[in-house]
């Protein structure tokens, strides 16, 4: 299904991810253990979940800037209700379809009046950030009951298992359905790489679009949930900056920022591979910041290295032709 | 006398898809040379060759008896070639001036770009062309006609020793027509070298001296146009008799199935009214910005229209939504198949599978398995070659690519089919087995509206024809009354 | 089937006209309302503290502008700045004697290197701007966090001559808003008046068709990067000189700031249209926005939150202007 040079990119990724992950367990102390991993999985939650909307967004060669805005304003919007007295019941589902409502904001202004989603969600982006210091200030809301802070940092039976890993997985496994294995998802491709021929299969490619941003601002609405509960502590600041590690971790996975091409497993490689550099440079007291050169580098590699291969390949295939009609 | 431009040799191969094989022939001073072949045989790589776009594999260009090697456009321009494409490719943003003048604007001592100047060269081409259009307005919004004329303004304005004209003449009226070949006339007077490319034969012996036929990639011949008949030339074109090409099958007539009543879209076309019947192929006949496409795309429902009516099969088709019209029994096979008919990345069977697989996925789940079953028994009724159905179709040659396309419409059982330019840049054996498929089709009893730019398709395929010009009807031509004058004569207007 | 002469209105551009004519009439409504509140808004000190901010934003601006004419976009310009930025405030402390020339010379270089290797990458390596740019916003500013460390060039490091020429005056203009004023203008007629600028157009109007018509689209292509790099690079000097106080997150988040002031600049992500001096009122509007809302004692958080409505707001407005346009157009050519 993957062939040609994705998949070769596809499997350098997961090569390299398990590669970083044996070097790291063998030779990184502390990065293997159980207390470890758990930190891991707890770090790379925000970035793995908020990319699996994303990955689908891409993949119709659109995308979604506003996804870390919508987490803070999820964050803010928890803290308010809070402190207004409302119960964490009722404010998780709450914040969820406020974040839907974001995302169908975005949705709406890309495809039912056709504006570019790079512009849009830069707005919004810019809009949603600003709504969340509107909601919230500059101030924090901590006293969040240990009930539901205690839940997302704990773990399955105390034992090394995280209790959001079970989200991650069960999210993870419902995205992978729905891009690999049903009709919308096929539809997806097809949009992502010529939304004009989709149009005239008879795909409805606004309304497929529209969908995904839904779903992109529900999932950033609750990584906003999650965030606040992990540290125990909803700003208006919170998950600053992180829409552009989350693209970033998608275009390592393989996804084409012009949309028609990638996969979600691909994506997930590309996340537990950054998280698990991360934290194994952390762990040996490396500058995280100093690991900006190692995202950047491989993003840009993701796409310059099967570039250059295919240029290689015409070119010799040009020369062999050559050389076939002189001799 | 010594050929400013001289191409020996030369061969061109995209992927595994030959296009050019070892063609030679050379272009004079002071001569207009017709380039003609049938669509798929080579001409536009040849085009594309000599304005630096492609590079030949093998064989080499000639400039003024000097071997030259262009790596892009810029060289092939500053050896004094001039190219008008059949796509018109102008820049939507810039004035229509600035269109015509990129890359000589003439300048102020400042090296600034002196747009009075510039607006004024441009009236002045206009003029020579004998049309008025605003230099100062931005190229976005022009109609094809008018597109087409500032690219011809744009070649005349550089100076080029070497006009090439692929099909210039497709949008254009007869007036303007005449006017063109005047000022191309008198280039060639002037002692610049002509290559023309056209489907319309009055245009090659009023206009040129020699004409080079190429068949399949390969070069036929070039001879003097004052040799060889019309007849000769398409016998020579096509390699074949024709009749072989247009295996026409007799088919009873049936219910209607598609009324399409008083349709119109404000500047596009207006107030247009046929019907289809089960068994009968309908041609749309007509010139290139006719509207002819865009009324079937708004009858499938990819394009919206202001008014009117589709009824199909008895009931009115809500506009503006293709679902509803497959869903229905209508398939589109549509004009531009890299465009609109396929998703070139995507691999042969999710092509095939693409409107489908809805239909196909049990559960709301879709498996590998059903889809290549399904793809494999289509690819295989229509004869497609390819090497796996998880190769991307763009690996196919054209003729299988639009094979594809058809494969893809008829696994969803339609009652009726629109095809758009059928077999546009596909070769001569593809052509007719298209066609037969068409024709044992329409036998079954599916009725097929088909969009065709060649005459000898529309006469030899369709049982009626309906002719459009300039977005309406001008005739409605049963197969008995049909002949190459009544058609054209219907689209063109009085010429 | 020729159209007839198009009335006079129709003249140029019209969507840029209506564009810049639209935020000159939003930044005079802001700047009058503010003003009948506060008068304090138009005072001297107001008016330069708002330029002064505005300086640095609209160099980036001017630059960001050429990229996104020409369909790319450069999200680099943020970390571009902080290496310049603490490049020349390293050189500064280290060799206190040297002219502010230089100083200047030397971050428009630091960016135009920068801004090379961004271009080549798109042009030869094929990799799509956005990628390109968003790995090496990482690349640089990993750069300085490994340079830097935890570290800060402070004020009292730096020389007074360095710190002094962002408070400096030539005639009462500040040396950073003629700067800004300079290329902006500069920036501006290259694009309006000259080819390259015409050819910068052509090609984000229609790639395909720029190669067709032979112009040197890869020469232009690095060149429009090494200009947003080296404005940005500049930008970065005045940073430093402005603000003294230099660490590794310097011009952290900038490129959406200047990629905003583009786009409510009226410059259209999809390549072509927009103008330089669009950008720059872009930049100057986000700015006096802010200050407004400070001496209007509007919650500063509203700030943002405007922003962004703008940013929306004003590619909507754009999409509208176009579509009604172009149906104007197919009115006036139909025949039908």
């Amino acid at each position: 299904m993957f062939r040609g040079r994705l998949a070769s990119w596809d499997a350098i990724i997961l090569a390299l991810t398990v590669v970083v992950l044996v070097v790291a367990s063998l030779g990184v102390p502390n990065f293997g253990t159980s207390r470890n991993f758990t930190f891991l999985v707890l770090d790379l939650m925000p970035i793995a979940l908020v990319a699996l909307p994303m990955t689908l967004i891409i993949v119709t060669g659109e995308i979604d800037l506003s996804v870390a805005s919508i987490l803070g304003l999820a964050s803010s919007l928890m803290g308010w209700f809070w402190n207004n007295g409302l119960s964490i019941e009722t404010i998780i589902p709450l914040v969820v379809v406020i974040g839907a409502v974001l995302g169908a904001v975005n949705g709406l202004l890309v495809n039912a009046l056709g504006l570019p989603s790079l512009a849009v969600t830069i707005g919004t982006l810019a809009l949603y950030r600003g709504l969340a210091f509107v909601v919230l200030g500059d101030g924090a809301v901590a006293d969040f009951p240990f009930t539901y802070t205690g839940w997302v940092t704990g773990t399955i039976g105390g034992g090394p298992v995280p209790n959001v890993l079970i989200l991650i997985v069960a999210l993870a496994v419902i995205f992978g359905i729905v891009l690999h294995a049903t009709p919308f998802g096929r539809s997806l491709y097809a949009i992502g790489a010529n939304d004009k021929a989709a149009h005239f299969s008879g795909i409805r490619v606004a309304r497929s679009k529209f969908w995904l941003y839904v779903a992109s601002g529900a999932i950033a609405a609750l990584v906003g949930i999650l965030w606040t509960l992990r540290y125990s502590s909803a700003r208006a600041d919170n998950g600053s900056g992180l829409e552009l590690a989350v693209v970033a971790a998608v275009l390592l996975g393989g996804v084409s920022i012009f949309g028609g091409k990638g996969n979600l497993p691909g994506v997930l490689a590309g996340v537990v591979l950054l998280a698990a550099l991360q934290n194994a440079l952390r762990l040996q007291d490396v500058s995280g910041q100093a690991l900006n050169i190692v995202t950047g580098a491989l993003l840009v590699l993701s796409v310059l290295l099967p570039n250059l291969a295919s240029s290689l390949r015409t070119a010799l295939q040009r020369r062999k032709r050559r050389q076939a009609v002189t001799s | 006398m010594s050929p400013l431009l001289e191409i020996r040799g030369v061969s061109k191969s995209f992927g595994a898809v030959s296009a050019v094989q070892e063609v030679s022939f050379s272009l004079v001073a002071g001569e207009a040379h017709a380039l003609v072949g049938e669509n798929g045989a080579g001409k536009s790589t040849i085009v594309k060759m000599l304005a630096g776009v492609h590079r030949p594999d093998t064989g080499t260009l000639l400039v003024d008896g000097r071997e030259v090697t262009f790596t892009n456009p810029a060289d092939a321009k500053a050896a004094g070639i001039a190219v008008i494409y059949q796509e018109p490719t102008l820049f939507p943003d810039l004035s229509v001036a600035e269109n015509i003048a990129m890359g000589n604007q003439p300048l102020t001592r400042l090296r600034q770009i002196d747009r009075k100047t510039m607006n004024a060269n441009a009236v002045r081409l206009f003029a020579r062309l004998g049309v008025h259009i605003d230099p100062a307005r931005p190229a976005r919004g022009l109609s094809i006609a008018d597109q087409q004329l500032v690219e011809i303004a744009k070649a005349l304005s550089s100076h080029a020793r070497v006009l090439i004209m692929d099909e210039p003449t497709a949008a254009l009226s007869g007036v303007e027509v005449d006017r063109l070949f005047a000022v191309t006339r008198a280039l060639r007077d002037e002692g610049a070298a002509i290559m023309f490319i056209s489907h319309r034969f009055e245009e090659i012996t009023a206009l040129c001296q020699r004409v080079t036929i190429m068949r399949d990639g390969k070069h036929v011949c070039t001879e003097p146009v004052s040799d060889l008949g019309v007849d000769d030339m398409i016998r020579r074109m096509v390699g074949r008799d024709l009749s072989a090409l247009y295996p026409k099958q007799e088919a009873t007539i049936g219910e209607t199935v598609l009324e399409v009543q008083g349709l119109s879209r404000a500047g596009v076309f207006r107030d247009i009214s046929f019907q289809v019947r089960a068994g009968e192929i309908v041609a749309l006949a007509g010139l290139v910005g006719a509207g002819r496409s865009e009324v079937m795309q708004a009858v499938f429902g990819v394009d919206k229209y202001d008014s009117g009516t589709v009824t199909f099969l008895g009931r009115k088709l809500k506009p503006g939504n293709p679902r509803a019209s497959m869903t229905a029994g209508m398939g589109l096979v549509p004009e531009d198949r890299r465009q609109q008919g396929l998703v070139m990345e995507l691999s042969i069977e999710r092509n095939v599978t693409l409107p489908r697989s809805r239909a196909l996925a049990k559960l709301g789940l879709l498996f590998g398995g059903t889809e290549r079953r399904e793809a494999a028994g289509w690819t295989k009724q229509l004869q497609t070659k390819f090497g796996r159905l998880t190769d991307p179709v763009a690996t196919l040659s054209g003729g299988n690519q639009q094979k594809v396309v058809l494969a893809k419409w008829l696994a969803t059982g339609p009652k009726l089919l629109i095809v758009d330019e059928p077999t546009r840049g596909i070769d001569v054996g593809t052509k007719a087995e298209v066609h037969r498929l068409l024709s044992s089709l329409a036998a079954r009893g599916l009725a097929v509206v088909m969009v065709s730019s060649e005459l000898p398709e529309v006469l030899g395929m369709a049982d009626r024809i309906v002719v459009l010009r300039e977005g309406h009807v001008t005739a409605q031509l049963t197969r008995a009354e049909a002949t190459e004058e009544s058609v054209m004569y219907a689209a063109m207007g009085a010429s | 089937m020729a159209t007839v002469a198009s009335p006079p209105h129709a003249r140029q551009n019209p969507l840029a006209k209506t564009r810049e004519l639209g935020i000159v009439i939003a930044l005079a409504a802001l700047v009058a309302y503010t003003t009948v509140s506060q008068p304090r808004f138009l005072s001297a000190q107001s008016i330069r503290d708002i330029l002064l901010n505005t300086a640095i934003l609209a160099v980036m601006a001017a630059g960001q502008a050429v990229v996104v004419i020409t369909r790319n976009i450069d999200l680099s310009v943020g970390s571009v700045l902080g290496v310049s930025a603490f490049t020349v405030a390293s050189m500064m402390s280290a060799d206190p004697g040297l002219p502010m020339v230089v100083a200047l010379v030397t971050g428009l270089v630091v960016g135009a290197v920068a801004g090379l290797l961004n271009g080549v990458l798109v042009r030869y390596g094929r990799v799509p701007a956005l990628v390109v740019t968003l790995g090496t916003m990482y690349i640089f500013r990993g750069l300085i966090y490994s340079w830097a460390g935890g570290g800060q060039v402070n004020a009292d490091e730096l020389p007074t001559h360095f710190l002094q020429f962002a408070n400096d005056s030539i005639l009462g203009v500040p040396w950073l808003v003629l700067i800004a004023l300079v290329v902006v203008g500069g920036v501006a007629l290259l694009m309006r008046n000259y080819r390259l600028g015409r050819e910068l157009y052509a090609m984000g109007s229609s790639p395909s068709a720029a190669e067709l018509a032979g112009i040197k689209v890869a020469r232009n292509l690095l060149t429009a990067f090494i200009v947003s790099g080296a404005l940005a690079g500049l930008a970065g000097v005045l940073f430093a000189s402005r603000f003294g106080t230099i660490d590794a997150s310097a011009g952290n988040g900038y490129e959406l700031n200047v990629v905003a002031a583009v786009v409510v600049g009226g410059v259209a992500v999809s390549g072509g249209s927009g103008t330089v001096w669009g950008a720059g009122l872009g930049a100057l509007l986000l700015t006096v926005i802010g200050s407004a809302l400070t001496v209007l004692d509007i919650n500063q958080f509203w700030q943002q939150a405007i922003v962004g409505a703008l940013i929306v707001l004003a590619i909507c407005a754009d999409r509208i202007v176009a579509v009604r346009i172009a149906r104007s157009l197919r009115k006036r050519d139909s025949h039908v």
